[in-house]
């Protein structure tokens, strides 16, 4: 059974491995037939809700062939296997004096992941989307043919950047790296009392990494009270002596494994407990060195945390309003907070304009990243609250996080989304590609004027 | 695709009039919902009170008929996609069937072999679609046979056994099944009987059932405090059950 990274609608389906090499030297052999549920790419399922699963149907994982990762320093690019993850990946490049050009919360992501969901990090606003700094993608579509676009080649390109594997397999890509010439940030960490002063000082901020982590059981004058970290590689000199001896390591430290099959431990108390201590310890501002892990991935130090929610999972609620709806921004988190659903880890970020990608997420705006314990009897009202707003506020929802969204929802938020259904129907005309999301949004189905 | 808060996208009701049925669907409405097919013996059924938005299809499903029944699923799957939830809503009482071998004959075929073959018919879809659930509509009058409806409940208990059992066939293949033992409800079956303790409404079945389905229950009563009076009462001896079953 597989879900998402929320655990919430688990389906079954047939998990086969490919490998890498293998798909290259016989594309036409590689896929499964079609037995009338066809197939959808899995990487490592950190989605969150069901777009890497596909019930009765295949599900496809690329592994590394046998030279995954190749560096080419003087282009400072890279060529992966998409089911390379970025934890791979940071551990061959940092050492080399490269960065990925976006990395999302978690390494434990891989690179056909990374293309197909478009992702975002903290540079967004300076940077842009993974998408953005691909140069080419070998792209195995149903027709078993293994294709190689580049930017020049237009729609599909754009279709399958942002795509959710609906257009093909990613076999391997080719990516702009960010060369870097320590493996530590410099980071300014600033505890913000409320949502205006917030707002303020991040539309004024100027830095390459940028995200405030948002207290949602903060009300009143307190509301939107958080800690907003930025940042930028840190340069030698930056760096102590004694950190400049070694001035590229990359040592992650290994998970602490959450068990099994434990109780929802995230509570409202733990949760205002976490949250106020979170707070207080934050200096007022500050500026000192993080490493990569600890400013990028801190929940990577712990493996398997989604476990903390129980059996009924938790959903991760993102979405993005434009520039100007800062004051629909404050109505939502007002209605998160009042709504009583506890939820930690809040983060808001600023995006940078668009890109050509079809159904890529971020537009130029602010974007709203919660989670929330699925087992609440009356959650349903709050999303609906949330998706009227953000569709009123002409905003729209991050598929790589959604679980609940509806064809009208999706509908509404990507104005492109006929476009990139008729581009995607000209490579899988039989809709050999499909998902458990996919089916839930149709995705797949034809657009009625 | 049920959603992450356990919001169906389609619903098909094998005994499309029942009561207990129709207040499931409204229920298990949300947003979410697209699709609802009506199976069963009447073309007019009561439309349930959910948004104009949701597309409602009949279809002509006869429980005691086995040999439709992998069609009537496949006319569903063609008319709604995947079926996330479908409930098992038909059944009759049989007022006479105790004085008539015939119409127990015949309350057997439709209440029992009827929830074995159609509830099969759909596990093969469920299976082939690797997710949704099948609600069953058992009773508490098959946990232990009473003397004065002992053939209904017989019927009961034998798609109770059917129901717990498919559930734990189908474990891993992504289908499950919530079997639900509702008490006494005011339904168009029991109208014009007298009502005793724990009579409960239609929608308080369906709120155990969304209940139930959001929390990944295998079973649920109706009320809830059925099961531990049930409990007891499964033990009691001979002469206090007859005394109970006035
Ligand atoms: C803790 C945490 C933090 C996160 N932070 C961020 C963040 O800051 N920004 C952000 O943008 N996202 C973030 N995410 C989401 C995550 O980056 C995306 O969901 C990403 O797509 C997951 O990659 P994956 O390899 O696990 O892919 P999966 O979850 O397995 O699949 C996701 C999608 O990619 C497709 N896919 C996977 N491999 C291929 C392939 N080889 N070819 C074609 N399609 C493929 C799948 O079909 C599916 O549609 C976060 C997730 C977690 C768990
Ligand atoms: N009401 C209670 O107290 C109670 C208690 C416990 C369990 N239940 C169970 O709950 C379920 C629903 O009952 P309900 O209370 O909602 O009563 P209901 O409104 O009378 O519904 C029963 C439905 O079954 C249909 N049906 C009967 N025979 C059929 C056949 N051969 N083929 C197809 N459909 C047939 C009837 O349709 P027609 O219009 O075609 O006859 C009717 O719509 C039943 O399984 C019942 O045993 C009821």
């Amino acid at each position: 059974m597989l879900t998402g990274w929320g655990r919430t609608a688990p389906s079954a389906g047939r998990v086969i491995d490919l490998d890498g090499d293998a798909v290259r030297g016989a594309p036409h052999e590689a896929l499964p037939i079609d037995e009338g549920r066809g197939a959808i790419p899995r990487g490592l399922g950190r989605s969150y809700g069901d777009p890497a699963q596909n019930g009765g149907g295949s599900v496809l994982r690329v592994l590394p062939g046998r030279s995954p990762i190749s560096l080419d320093r003087n282009a400072a690019t890279v060529t992966a296997d998409a089911g390379v993850s970025f934890d791979d990946l940071l551990r061959v490049l940092v050492p080399a004096g490269f960065f990925v050009p976006v990395t999302p919360g978690t390494r434990f992501i891989t690179v056909g992941g990374a293309i197909a969901s478009d992702i975002h990090g903290k540079n967004h606003h300076v940077d842009g989307t993974f998408g953005h700094h691909c140069t080419r993608i070998s792209l195995l579509t149903a027709d078993g043919e293994l294709r190689t676009l580049t930017p020049a080649d237009g729609d599909l390109w754009w279709a399958t950047i942002g795509g959710m594997g609906l257009t093909g397999l990613i076999v391997d890509a080719t990516f702009d790296l960010i060369p870097i010439e320590t493996s530590q940030c410099l980071v300014r960490t600033q505890r913000i009392a409320n949502f205006d002063a917030l707002v303020d000082t991040m539309a004024a901020d100027d830095q390459r990494y940028s995200v405030a982590w948002v207290d949602l059981l903060a009300s009143g004058a307190a509301l939107g009270r958080s800690v907003l970290t930025c940042g930028e590689h840190a340069r030698l000199d930056d760096l102590s002596a004694k950190q400049r001896r070694d001035p590229l390591a990359f040592a992650p430290p290994s998970l602490i494994d959450v068990p099994r099959g434990g109780p929802n431990v995230l509570s409202r108390a733990a949760v205002r407990a976490f949250n106020e201590v979170w707070y207080r310890k934050a200096r007022r501002d500050h500026v000192g060195p993080e490493s990569i892990t600890g400013f990028f991935h801190p929940l990577d130090m712990v493996g398997a945390w989604n476990r903390l929610y129980g059996g009924a999972g938790f959903l991760q609620y993102q979405f993005v309003v434009p520039d100007d709806e800062v004051d629909t921004m404050r109505v939502a988190i007002e209605r998160v907070v009042a709504s009583g659903h506890a939820s930690f880890l809040a983060v808001l970020k600023r995006f940078g304009p668009a890109n050509p990608a079809m159904l890529s997420f971020p537009t130029s705006g602010w974007t709203l990243t919660l989670d929330v314990p699925a087992a609440a009897s009356d959650l349903h009202v709050l999303l609906s609250e949330l998706d009227e707003l953000v569709l009123g506020a002409g905003g729209r929802h991050y598929l790589a996080k959604d679980a609940h969204i509806t064809p009208s929802i999706v509908r509404a938020g990507y104005p492109r989304l006929a476009e990139w259904k008729a581009v995607r129907r000209s490579v899988d005309p039989h809709g050999y590609w499909i998902s458990d999301q996919a089916r839930r949004l149709g995705l797949l189905e034809e657009e009625v004027a | 695709m049920n959603n992450a808060v356990q919001q169906p996208q389609t619903i098909l009701v094998l005994g499309g009039s029942s009561d207990i049925g129709r207040a499931i669907v409204e229920a298990l409405a949300s947003p979410a919902l697209r699709h609802v097919v009506l199976a069963g013996r009447s073309s007019d059924p009561q439309r349930p009170d959910v948004s104009p938005d949701v597309t409602i299809t009949t279809l002509d499903f006869d429980a005691g008929d086995p040999t439709t029944h992998r069609d009537v699923v496949a006319a569903a799957v063609e008319a709604a996609g995947d079926l996330d939830v479908v409930i098992q809503a038909f059944g009759q009482l049989g007022p006479d069937a105790a004085d008539d071998p015939e119409a127990a004959a015949e309350l057997v075929a439709v209440n029992t072999a009827g929830a074995v073959s159609s509830g099969l018919a759909v596990a093969e879809q469920l299976r082939r679609q690797g997710h949704g659930v099948l609600v069953v509509l058992s009773s508490v009058a098959g946990v232990r046979t009473r003397g004065s409806n002992f053939v209904y409940g017989a019927t009961k208990a034998g798609q109770d056994a059917f129901a717990t059992g498919l559930h734990h066939a189908l474990h891993g293949t992504g289908a499950r099944v919530l079997t639900v033992r509702p008490g006494f409800v005011r339904t168009a079956m029991t109208e014009g009987l007298e009502e005793v303790p724990f009579t409960i409404d239609p929608g308080d079945v369906a709120d155990a059932v969304a209940g139930g389905l959001r929390r990944g229950k295998s079973i649920v009563w109706a009320p809830g405090v059925l099961r531990g009076v049930f409990g007891v009462l499964r033990y009691a001896p001979d002469a206090v059950w007859r005394r109970l079953d006035r």
